[in-house]
């Protein structure tokens, strides 16, 4: 047993690090902010739920096409079909990356219509599916997976994750609901180590009565139990990426979850008043995890299989 | 990432299975835990027959009388310990985790052929006598004084928190030796036989009802200068260093244990019909999330030591945070599973919930390893 990394998923790692922070630094994601952001303010043209939207796209399909050419979406598929031939554990050390710098888009549904739907493994399409009641950038996606007649955009609570809504009770299961759990998480996992990163800095530079805030235990504190829901976290979810069993899923879902949700929350708190505004990151963070944990079910359906899988199986 | 175990490992795995299965049914049975000297019988004969199979000191460095076990063997050994139901270290805790490790670290060559053999054998018991009334987290702070007067250090002071004091034939003490001194500075490390003249033991009651631990009253008691391990004043980096020793296994069997745990809480709850609220069995859910972790967070542990040679990171600090959080958890849940019955003292979760308020304090509280994982992996600044 060697749970450590190899040296070529430490490199993979740095890889795809180099590549999201060149091509996807705080400049582009408050770019993509602000183009999310005028679709409502600068002058768009009305739809019909009233609300106003511009003719510009948010996604940047430059980089799509950049991310596919790296192998973000066809890691997994074998090398011969033009994939890298990589494992679940890879596609999860990149996805950290892709929630670490909150990069947007449908990057699950497409990772993993990689090989099945033209376009999707090279970047030249953008492809997402419908996730039990709700659709995640149907308006920009190039093929929609899953039956989404009769969605209803909201106006999405995360401004860099456009959501609609689909009609009955949403208890549709998506097929690929253990990967999307996984990857999900993966993704929380990046944004809970930032934000924990994040906070860190903060109060290490932030003077108030004279010192740094970081010299305050009440602050040390926060910080400190940020960090340990973030290794907990991690050891989670590399864990369900190697076994890739149901139950090591739904417990690094959970706990994935919880350390990106609380994590942006207390990074907020380190902020104090600049955690408040539009300015600071911190608010990116913390509505993306909470999109996140809408995925697969959510916490509930993950609860309930981990509850049902103390009855059932052996320890 | 690779969470296989080797042949190698396996083949150890499936040897030690075998040697359980065999040796388990011819065990004693338990004592009462009230009867100290029956314990110490206990403890020692299960030492005696791991010294016999080969299993004894597993993770001490052959040239100490150990196996050399790598940091893996040493998890499997604590993980199918647990799961055959073998009994725990006991009283041979500080002999095997702390002071033999210390001796065998730290110790001269007579010093090590002294104290190690008997501790791997079972024959003798060691007791720790750190920690002060006045000196708890504040370690360092600790005021019991020791004077040289010939071949021999004098002490006077109180230890409290000793476990097994009564039992005992030896206790790694710490003693200030430099009064002067900036307070880590004159500190220094003896191995006090317990049976000399000026020692006292009141067992001291928990709040659970038992006498786990005790203090210890020195009042000028004489030890042999040649007991001294390192030298004189330099008792805190010989007490760090072992504590280094800790290779990311501390918790092994308490995870596995509280695993079984938990699926037996789940198993009460849908016998009694606490199953049917959903709020309680998504708690549940959720600790067996948080088990599940933990136990991985063990093998990454263990696997980071291993790299490394032995020498745990911080990550020691994380994992009992969330652990000791998480046991307290379970057990509150496991009373809430019981309702009326969480009040019956003759129910074991009812007395293990009890003594699950002791992990957020023994061996560092929550607040101290919150510090150290600020301080020491965020890089925050000392705070006050």
């Amino acid at each position: 047993m060697d749970f450590r990394l190899t040296d070529d998923q430490r490199a993979l790692r740095r890889g795809v690090r180099a590549l999201l922070e060149g091509r996807f630094g705080r400049e582009a994601l408050r770019a993509a902010l602000d183009r999310a952001d005028g679709e409502g303010a600068a002058g768009g043209r009305e739809r019909a739920d009233g609300r106003l939207r511009g003719d510009g796209r948010v996604l940047d399909r430059g980089l799509w096409r950049e991310l596919g050419a790296a192998g973000f979406f066809a890691l997994r598929l074998p090398e011969g079909g033009g994939g890298a031939g990589q494992g679940l554990p890879e596609a999860v050390l990149a996805f950290e990356e892709a929630g670490r710098v909150l990069l947007p888009g449908p990057l699950i549904a497409t990772h993993l219509a990689a090989g099945a739907v033209a376009g999707a493994a090279t970047g030249e399409a953008v492809v997402t599916s419908a996730d039990g009641g709700l659709v995640e950038w149907l308006d920009e996606a190039d093929v929609v997976l899953g039956d989404v007649t009769g969605a209803e955009p909201l106006a999405p609570l995360d401004p860099l994750t456009p959501v609609h809504r689909l009609p009955g009770a949403g208890a549709a299961r998506t097929p690929d609901g253990l990967l999307v759990s996984l990857l999900s998480a993966a993704e929380q996992l990046g944004s809970a180590a930032r934000t924990c990163e994040i906070a860190a800095q903060h109060a290490r530079t932030r003077e108030q009565f004279g010192r740094p805030v970081g010299a305050f235990q009440a602050v040390q504190h926060l910080c400190a139990d940020m960090l340990v829901r973030v290794e907990t976290a991690r050891a989670a979810v590399y864990a369900a990426s190697v076994t890739a069993d149901p139950a090591d899923v739904a417990a690094a879902r959970l706990l994935a979850d919880e350390a990106a949700v609380r994590g942006a929350r207390d990074c907020l708190q380190v902020h104090g008043g600049m955690g408040f505004t539009w300015e600071s990151d911190v608010h990116l963070h913390l509505k993306r995890a909470w999109t996140r944990t809408h995925r697969a079910g959510g916490a509930t359906r993950s609860e309930e299989e981990l509850a049902e899988d103390l009855v059932s199986g052996a320890v | 990432m690779d969470l296989t175990y080797t042949p190698e490992e396996e083949e150890f795995r499936a040897r030690l299975r075998t040697w359980l299965a065999g040796v388990l049914p011819t065990l004693p049975p338990k004592p009462s835990p009230h009867d100290w000297p029956a314990r110490r019988a206990y403890d020692l004969g299960w030492q005696r027959m791991l010294y016999d199979a080969g299993y004894a000191g597993l993770h001490w460095p052959v040239d100490a009388g150990g196996r050399g076990a790598t940091p893996t063997q040493h998890l499997i050994y604590l993980e199918e310990t647990e799961k055959a139901g073998a009994p725990y270290v006991g009283a041979n805790f500080v002999g095997l985790l702390h002071a033999g490790p210390t001796v065998a670290s730290e110790g001269s060559a007579e010093q090590r052929a002294r104290w190690l053999p008997p501790v791997l054998r079972g024959e003798e018991v060691w007791c720790q006598g750190f920690s002060e009334p006045d000196a708890g987290s504040d370690l360092a702070a600790l005021r019991t004084r020791a004077w040289r007067d010939g071949d021999d250090y004098v002490v006077s002071g109180s230890k409290i928190w000793t476990s097994h004091a009564e039992v005992a034939d030896w206790c790694e003490l710490l003693v200030r030796t430099a009064p002067g001194a900036r307070k880590h500075r004159g500190i220094t490390w003896l191995a006090m036989p317990m049976d000399a003249p000026g020692i006292t033991v009141r067992p001291l009651r928990t709040l659970a009802g038992s006498t786990e631990f005790a203090e210890v009253f020195l009042d000028e008691v004489r030890v042999p200068a040649a007991n001294r391990v390192g030298a004189e004043n330099d008792g805190w980096r010989v007490t760090m260093v072992t504590l280094s020793y800790e290779r990311g296994t501390a918790f092994v069997g308490e995870v596995v244990a509280c695993r079984r745990v938990l699926s037996e809480v789940a198993r009460e709850a849908r016998k009694n019909g606490r199953w049917d609220d959903a709020a309680l069995r998504r708690r549940l859910g959720g600790l067996n999330a948080e088990f599940r972790a933990l136990w991985r967070l063990t093998q990454w542990n263990v696997s980071e030591a291993q790299g490394t040679g032995g020498v745990p990171g911080v990550g020691g600090s994380v994992f009992k945070l969330a652990y000791s959080h998480a046991r307290q958890e379970l057990f509150d849940a496991a009373a809430e599973v019981l309702g009326p019955d969480a009040l019956d003292l003759g129910r074991e979760w009812t007395l293990d919930r009890l003594s699950s308020l002791s992990y957020t304090i023994a061996a560092g509280t929550s607040q101290i390893q919150r510090n150290i994982v600020a301080e020491r992996i965020l890089g925050l600044p000392r705070g006050r």
